[in-house]
């Protein structure tokens, strides 16, 4: 199949697309598609290492994997020098078995001890690892957070993990594209986790399905890196296969200097070529879909789907289908009613959703001087041990440990809740993570996404609430 | 690496009428410390299925008997969230062969096919009546690509390369691994 011609306008997509064919696709076989950066944890990768294995072949390229431990690494604060305790002899045992495939297959692991070790998808990112124009994979469909960047980056099962650990090189069908235009600009007090939870509400959880979104429009422009990232992140639960903006002298500045970045004279080529990473002004879209930013409020989640979300301050609407009822049933919650007030039992602060740095303190400036609610339960877990150790040198962990809340190891934590912290059945959770599936946080958990602002509101009140109340106050005193 | 082939699965059903069913419900995350294959079947639904303190619910799934019946009637938006293989791997343990539904998440789409799990996606009209038909037999055929029973017949598309792997027992990465020449053109010409 010839490549386009080069006058047709192409959008970021189908520059970073292009740029990565091996192989083109044909009617009977898929494209083979190039990777820039694998990253790798411990969950998804032992049976892929094991098949590689069976078939006596190495991996082609370590320099191009990274790993790091997260999802089953426990997050209890640990004195210099003790050994982590695992939720089972499987977790560590699957902790154990990264440890040694990397050894074994020369692949840089960032392990316990390491400074640089993270959440897969916060650590990547920071450490300089994920850069504009790459192709970027990982066993775990949040890698679409790297797309923030202006990378291609999505998340793949454990048999993919296998072909790219041996060949470097995925079969992909070209999926179709879907622009998100956010105009306007994010009213105060409402941010970036409320404005993807908006377009989620809109789109539907498996509306953007076989798409790669990019995100446009001044709202998007507006935000930081870290904002850009908590929109791409949760481009899957949409249905989207990857989250894309365009890299610009925000994204350029954000990573100048960091660990793996290119340096000096380096950088400065670099930012030229990635300059050239937009979707030209007449591409097309399959699919185009417009939001005003400016008529946003805080959101949280009513039901058991991430789409199924609305202002804080909403009545719960009329279940439309089947599935609506069920999760209303599931959360205990009346149509009509108002969420404000609804008494919440435990909050999270976490995940590579909203773990980094600027949401620690977006939650500290409610936290400051006010008091988790007696019998509320409230865990902060840094993203990655560099958000923890710059949290730490600005007195973040202070102020939520004064204010009653426990401060925690990085790791995934509650977002997904297999390695010992989660709710208990029956409890409402106020939740920074990505999805609110019926017992994702534990069997009977009842979970309701929000920005890092309304999960610290919620703690201080005891209840869901509108945490501009308690900005407002931070303003007035 | 060979798989058992697969042209056609002729099997009765069993229906879970939910949509958006995502990945966590299929294997909730707390049983994917494994570090092998092929012992998830317990694990699948384990929430729709057991209580907390493993005493069976009285669920539908627990009186499946996937002697008989192996093909899944699933909702619309099927194995959405996550990317874990675990899913499909959880699916087949447990005895599923065959996931008709209107449409499936794109992740777990691609994790089925590598794991010889047949995944139609049909029109809703056709798909609401052979939940209409729950428990009668179905021939899913990857010759014409036709999903039948009585008097319903739909057909539903296979990403080609992904049909021919299913067909022949082939997994993907052969195929790829003889490409090695090119990838190392690829990578030559980029730096």
């Amino acid at each position: 199949m010839a490549s386009a011609p080069q006058n047709k306008p192409r959008t970021l997509f189908d520059k970073l697309w292009d740029a990565h064919i091996v192989s083109p696709e044909t009617a009977d076989s898929p494209a083979i598609l190039y990777v820039d950066l694998h990253l790798v944890h411990e969950v998804t990768s032992p049976q892929a290492f094991s098949a590689l294995e069976a078939r006596g072949i190495p991996v082609r390229r370590p320099d191009r994997t990274f790993a790091t431990l997260d999802h089953s690494t426990p997050t209890t604060p640990r004195r210099k020098g003790q050994r982590p305790v695992y939720i089972s002899p499987a977790a560590q045992m699957q902790v154990e078995r990264l440890e040694e495939n990397c050894r074994h297959h020369g692949i840089p692991l960032a392990g316990w001890g390491s400074p640089d070790r993270g959440i897969v998808h916060v650590m990547g990112p920071e450490l300089g690892l994920t850069q504009p124009g790459m192709t970027i994979v990982c066993g775990d469909s949040h890698t679409s957070t790297h797309g923030a960047f202006g990378a291609l980056a999505f998340g793949i099962g454990t048999t993919e993990v296998g072909h790219v650990l041996a060949t470097q090189c995925l079969l992909q069908r070209k999926p179709k594209t879907m622009k998100v235009h956010v105009d306007g600009r994010l009213p105060n007090g409402v941010g970036a986790k409320d404005l993807i939870l908006a377009i989620i509400a809109k789109i539907g959880a498996g509306g953007a399905a076989g798409h790669v979104i990019e995100y446009a429009g001044p709202a998007i422009e507006a935000l930081s890196m870290e904002g850009r990232m908590t929109v791409c992140n949760m481009s899957i639960e949409a249905g989207a296969r990857a989250g894309l903006i365009a890299p610009d002298e925000v994204t350029f500045s954000w990573l100048q200097g960091r660990e793996y970045a290119p340096k000096g004279a380096a950088f400065e080529a670099a930012r030229l070529k990635w300059r050239a990473l937009r979707s030209d002004p007449e591409a097309e879209f399959d699919r185009v879909v417009t939001l005003d930013a400016s008529r946003l409020a805080p959101m949280v989640t009513w039901g058991a789907s991430p789409h199924m979300a609305g202002p804080v301050d909403m009545s719960v609407p009329a279940p439309n289908d089947g599935d609506a009822a069920k999760a209303l049933a599931f959360m205990g919650f009346q149509p009509g009613e108002t969420l404000l007030g609804e008494p919440v039992h435990t909050v999270f602060i976490g995940s590579c959703t909203n773990a980094r740095l600027s949401d620690l303190r977006e939650a500290a400036l409610i936290m400051a001087g006010r008091h988790v609610k007696p019998g509320v339960r409230m865990l902060v877990v840094p993203g990655s041990e560099r958000v923890r150790k710059a949290a730490e040198a600005e007195g973040l962990d202070a102020i939520f440990r004064t204010a009653g809340a426990e401060w925690r190891e990085p790791g995934c934590s509650m977002c997904i809740a297999m390695n010992g912290d989660s709710g208990r059945p029956g409890e409402l959770v106020v939740s920074t993570s990505n999805r609110n599936f019926a017992g994702r946080q534990g069997p009977g958990v009842r979970t309701v996404l929000a920005s890092p602002a309304t999960a610290a509101a919620a703690a201080v009140a005891g209840a869901i609430t509108d945490p501009r109340r308690m900005m407002e106050m931070c303003g007035a005193a | 690496m060979q798989r058992e082939p697969v042209r056609q699965i002729v099997s009765r059903s069993f229906a879970l009428r939910e949509h958006n069913i995502d990945t966590d419900q299929i294997i909730p995350a707390r049983f994917l410390t494994v570090t092998e294959r092929g012992s998830l079947g317990d694990a699948c639904f384990r929430d729709w299925r057991f209580h907390a303190d493993g005493s069976p619910k009285d669920h539908p799934l627990n009186r499946v008997d996937t002697q008989t019946h192996t093909i899944l009637l699933a909702g619309d938006n099927f194995g959405c969230g996550s990317s874990r293989e675990h899913a499909p791997w959880a699916l087949w343990d447990f005895g599923v062969r065959a996931v008709i539904t209107p449409r499936a998440g794109d992740i777990f789409k691609a994790n089925a096919a590598n794991n010889g799990l047949v995944v139609a996606e049909i029109d809703p009209a056709a798909h609401a009546a052979l939940v209409e038909r729950e428990d009668e037999e179905i021939r899913v055929d990857l010759e014409d690509l036709s999903v039948t029973s009585g008097n319903v017949r739909a057909s539903f598309s296979l990403e080609p390369f992904a049909r021919v792997c299913l067909m022949e027992g082939n997994d993907a990465l052969g195929y790829i691994l003889a490409r090695q020449e090119e990838i190392a053109r690829f990578e030559a010409r980029r730096t």
